[in-house]
């Protein structure tokens, strides 16, 4: 049996060492783990993985994965240099991951959370079917459960092999926050290098906060879009989280060894507020699936919630292998692709 | 269950595909075709043009305000593109700063606050992508109007006139219903910028139009357009009155479906189909853990205090950075 010491590592060179490339310093890998993927002579961010974040930011042994099997599907039948199949399977083999976007529940000092976290390496953090999926059911939990939603993004956009079924997925993410906005739940939403396009356009720009890590890109439009569109120079650290915060849309740039605590300080400080367990109305407010229907409920004396009577969407099955992944009711007969 | 398998197998777009895209995309885009303000006059009565966001200024790239669609007080928005080089300035090309976003938000909002039912019309290459769209919140304010819309108490049905531009399109694009004339397309990035990317040429935005499927009719059979409406002759900008005859009886008759609807049952529906834009597929995959049991290495590591020895079973062991980004993959 072979027995790896710590001591006897024979690491290629070139993989004990990345350049930074902001400073051009030479980082010694392990150095970077320390860290936290942050360069020590110029602070340049790294970016993480999925799991360096989950790392980062929860408490150790908190992260309980959810709808780990979501899977893409070549709906389009897009093909460019090669089959958007291929790239997936790419992507897959690569990271280890199925698509862009893990989520789950877990806890920041012992409060808990539902949290979904982007990996850039998987397609450039595109969103797609999955990662709307994935995120419109993180937001239905924390819904359903009373809990903070975070979302960590690191994306280029919508993702073109989905066609406008990845354009849809900034309404199908959006859609819910409403939700949370009339239930009181908070969604705090965690900008980092690069947040652009589509994801930029959604759920990204919509958190109660805004939190950003330092010099991240973030932006709408590509920056040379934007310098082709108007053929002359952009202002200097265009599209950076500090621009953003300069022009009030984001909240606070947080370098990643406070990021941690920031969240925890906010979570305590944007507490869900109480349901008290003898008020049905507010209960069912917080599980109905559209907050102003209970709303309208309570009004009218509570005659309309029982006519409609239906399931909230989504409600998270147990363990991520129910028959259906998503219940919606009506519209079926035109809704033939969905599992 | 319903079948799960590709709609079509992934191949390069034919030639005969591409033609056939581009044609349509040709006359999404044709000079003459009908824009929002010419179509207002012929499908509704007495519109009354609402003006700024109160906020920043007035986007003449958005038009809107309410108007009577047989007798019935309705909410109008919609891009506007000119109609020459002189108008095509003014308007900047129907493409909307976040002001002409965050003009129709005020509009919906006054919608929202008179029970008017809103009808949108989408005709735009996109969102401006410019610097001072992006100093003030372009991304913002098409992320608010999207959420905004998905909640309004009011029936909104949305009409594709020409080009469905991205996130331009969509900001004021989220309905109940969502009609397309028979030439429109609707996509998530413009071919010429879809080309740019993926086939790193903007001379490939035929391929590009006719591998997102970009079509009215593409977009029937994904479902992100409910009612594709006829045009007349060669096209819509052969015969402006009638396209607007064709365009209002196709709104009139969502409204009418949408007239029994209580707003609870309004709201929910229109969740359920934003809920389900698009499929994907279900495995029995279990949540991934990271290594549980602590390895030889690290046991003996904790053991002699080596430096660089986890302490606990973290994450970035089963998914750790590989510093391989590949920038190629990028979004829109």
């Amino acid at each position: 049996m072979p027995i790896k010491f710590p001591f006897s590592r024979r690491a290629a060179p070139s993989d004990a060492w990345t350049k930074c490339p902001s400073c051009d310093a030479q980082v010694f890998n392990r150095q970077l783990e320390r860290t936290l993927r942050v360069c020590p002579s110029c602070g340049h961010h790294f970016r993480m993985s999925v799991g360096e974040r989950i790392d980062l930011l929860l408490d150790p042994n908190s992260f309980e994965e959810r709808d780990a099997g979501l899977e893409a599907i070549d709906r389009l039948g897009f093909h460019d240099d090669r089959p958007y199949a291929d790239r997936l399977e790419g992507s897959r083999i690569k990271t280890g991951l199925r698509d862009a976007v893990v989520w789950g529940i877990g806890s920041i000092d012992s409060q808990r959370v539902a949290i979904g976290i982007f990996d850039f390496r998987f397609m450039g953090g595109s969103m797609g079917v999955v990662v709307g999926e994935k995120l419109a059911r993180c937001f239905e939990t924390a819904l359903a459960e009373r809990i903070p939603a975070i979302v960590v993004s690191a994306s280029g956009g919508a993702r073109m092999q989905e066609g406008t079924l990845s354009l849809m997925q900034l309404a199908k993410t959006a859609a819910p926050l409403v939700r949370l906005d009339e239930s009181g739940v908070p969604f705090i939403a965690v900008l980092t290098d690069p947040t652009t396009g589509g994801v930029l356009a959604s759920f990204a720009s919509l958190g109660d906060v805004v939190l950003a890590e330092p010099k991240a890109l973030i932006g709408f439009a590509g920056a040379r879009v934007a310098s082709d569109t108007v053929g002359e120079e952009l202002p200097d650290g265009f599209q950076t989280a500090e621009f953003l915060l300069v022009h009030g849309f984001v909240d606070a740039v947080v370098p990643r060894g406070e990021l941690r605590g920031t969240l925890s300080r906010l979570l305590r400080l944007l507490p869900v507020p109480t349901v008290a367990d003898d008020d049905h109305a507010d209960l069912d407010r917080a599980w109905s699936p559209i907050g102003a229907l209970s709303g309208l409920a309570e009004r009218v004396g509570g005659a309309v919630s029982e006519s409609i009577g239906i399931d909230a969407p989504g409600e998270p099955s147990e363990n991520g292998s129910g028959p259906s992944g998503i219940t919606v009711p009506a519209t079926s007969d035109t809704e033939q692709d969905r599992t | 269950m319903t079948d799960i398998t590709p709609a079509i197998e992934a191949a390069p777009p034919t030639p005969e595909a591409m033609e056939a895209a581009w044609r349509r995309v040709q006359l999404a885009r044709h000079p003459q075709r009908p824009r929002t303000l010419d179509l207002v006059p012929r499908i509704f009565e007495g519109f009354f043009e609402l003006h700024g966001d109160r906020a920043f200024g007035d986007d003449a790239a958005i038009v809107g305000g309410p108007a009577m669609l047989e007798r019935q007080p309705v909410m109008v928005i919609g891009h506007q593109k000119g109609t020459d080089t002189e108008s095509n300035i003014a308007r900047n090309f129907g493409s909307p700063h976040p002001e002409g976003f965050r003009k129709a938000q005020r509009l919906m909002r006054l919608a929202d606050k008179l029970g008017l039912p809103i009808i949108t019309f989408l005709d735009t290459a996109g969102a401006f992508p410019g610097p001072a769209a992006e100093e003030r919140g372009q991304a913002e304010a098409i992320a608010s109007s999207i959420k905004l819309m998905t909640g309004l108490q009011v029936p909104i049905v949305v009409v594709v006139l020409g080009e469905g531009g991205s996130g331009g399109a969509l900001a004021i694009g989220v309905g109940d219903t969502v009609l397309a004339l028979e030439n429109s397309v609707y996509s998530v990035i413009s071919p010429e910028g879809c080309a740019s990317i993926l086939w790193r040429s903007r001379e490939e935005a035929r391929a590009a139009a006719a591998a997102m499927r970009m079509t009215a009719a593409d977009q029937l059979d994904l479902g992100v357009v409910d009612v594709i409406v006829p045009e007349p002759g060669e096209g819509a900008h052969t015969d402006h009155a009638a396209t607007a005859r064709a365009v209002k009886t196709a709104i009139m008759s969502s409204l009418q479906s949408m007239a029994g609807r209580g707003t609870a049952e309004l709201l929910m529906t229109r969740y359920a189909r934003l809920r389900g834009m698009g499929a994907y597929l279900e495995t029995g995959a279990g949540p991934s853990r990271p290594p549980e049991a602590p390895s030889l290495r690290r046991r003996i590591g904790r053991l002699l205090r080596l430096p660089g020895v986890p302490r606990r079973p973290r994450w970035s062991e089963i998914w750790p950075s590989d510093d391989g980004d590949d920038e190629s993959e990028r979004g829109a």
